[in-house]
């Protein structure tokens, strides 16, 4: 066991784990950020995507010895994102969740998307979220939501 | 026959031709010319050594034509519809980075080292349909400084002692705990492979 520390949404924490410990099981059990879900546990689907050091990561297969000095953030931070928050809203507003269990992870990926690419593309879309699976099949609405945030973001990058 | 054994080999059959060459040409010019040969040889040789390691999966995977990486020894398309990218590290939610570190995750059977990325299209080691390119073909890539991003035989030497490259040689587990292969020879073999490769002028097959 080692004890290892870092910042979870602007947070210095500190856990005692095994090295091996992928970061999201010291999301949920050690620091009790439950909104990062598990669902594969071997990167397919992305329900366990976190940002860390501003990159959308899957917390599966991340162990914390090599999460280092870079920034995580959960899903737990994004009503005080700028841009997480115009995601969530356009989220509500077309009614994307049906069981809900892969959106948290599915709204992480649209927010760093949207942070590099602030008009994607349909291509832009379906590249970037390739990497989240929905069992509900909410992918249209998904599509939708991101435009609809993508349009109210101030236009400058790409 | 080993790689060294075919050197050995090479070097014997030019050898042979040095005398063949010592009898029919002028003293100083076929001491010359006999030597050129040699070390040209040589240097093919030791070219042979690093293309099979090139071609290896650990390498070659991530030197493809297309627009996605493969992964394993049989070179499947990657899983999870990674893609290429504008510039080899993959898209912008789905980056090499969203799953691979910077050390092997071998808990998760992930592998990783420092700048996880796919190699340009300019150093694509196969075709368009995912066939391995040929020795000579794969050598004219490497040794071409416009498509190889202007590395000359030291930067060449320099780059393969990267941590990446070394990587082929270290890959950590696979998800169900079996270790990954590694190429064929030796990273030492490599780097000295490597050496003479440069210092035979970087010959390339015809």
């Amino acid at each position: 066991m080692q004890t290892f520390k870092f910042t979870v949404n602007g947070k210095q924490r500190q856990v005692t784990a095994d090295p091996g410990t992928p970061l999201l099981w010291v999301l949920r059990e050690d620091l009790k950020l439950t909104g990062t879900k598990y669902g594969c546990g071997i990167s397919a689907c992305g329900a366990c995507t976190v940002h860390v050091g501003g990159i959308a990561t899957h917390s599966c297969v991340l162990p914390i010895s090599l999460v280092g000095n870079r920034p995580i953030v959960t899903i737990e931070a994004m009503s005080q994102d700028a841009i997480g928050r115009i995601v969530q809203e356009s989220w509500v507003e077309d009614d994307v969740v049906q069981c809900g269990y892969c959106q948290s992870g599915q709204i992480m990926s649209a927010v760093a998307l949207l942070k590099s690419i602030s008009s994607p593309t349909d291509k832009d879309i379906e590249e970037s979220m390739g990497g989240n699976l929905c069992r509900c099949g909410t992918y249209v609405r998904i599509r939708q939501a991101i435009k609809k945030a993508a349009a109210q973001l101030p236009k400058g990058g790409r | 026959m080993t790689p060294s054994e075919r050197i050995a080999l090479a070097v014997a059959l030019l050898a042979s031709s040095a005398v063949w060459l010592g009898v029919t040409g002028t003293p100083g010019q076929g001491q010359d010319t006999v030597k050129s040969h040699m070390n040209r040889a040589a240097g093919l040789a030791a070219w042979q050594q690093l293309y099979s390691v090139m071609s290896s999966p650990r390498c070659i995977d991530c030197h493809t034509a297309s627009a996605y990486p493969q992964q394993g020894d049989n070179r499947h398309r990657h899983l999870f519809n990674v893609v290429r990218g504008p510039d080899g590290h993959g898209v912008a939610a789905l980056q090499c980075a969203t799953c691979h570190q910077s050390a092997n995750a071998d808990s998760t059977g992930v592998p990783g080292a420092p700048g996880w990325h796919l190699a340009p299209l300019s150093m694509k080691w196969q075709d368009a349909s995912d066939n391995i390119l040929p020795s000579a073909a794969v050598c004219k890539t490497v040794a071409d400084r416009s498509k190889n991003g202007g590395l000359d035989g030291a930067a060449i030497v320099r780059h393969h002692q990267t941590e990446l490259v070394q990587w082929a040689w270290k890959p950590g587990l696979r998800n169900d705990g079996a270790p990954r292969s590694v190429p064929p020879i030796g990273y030492e073999e490599f780097m000295k492979a490597t050496r003479r490769w440069v210092s035979a002028g970087m010959p390339c097959p015809q």
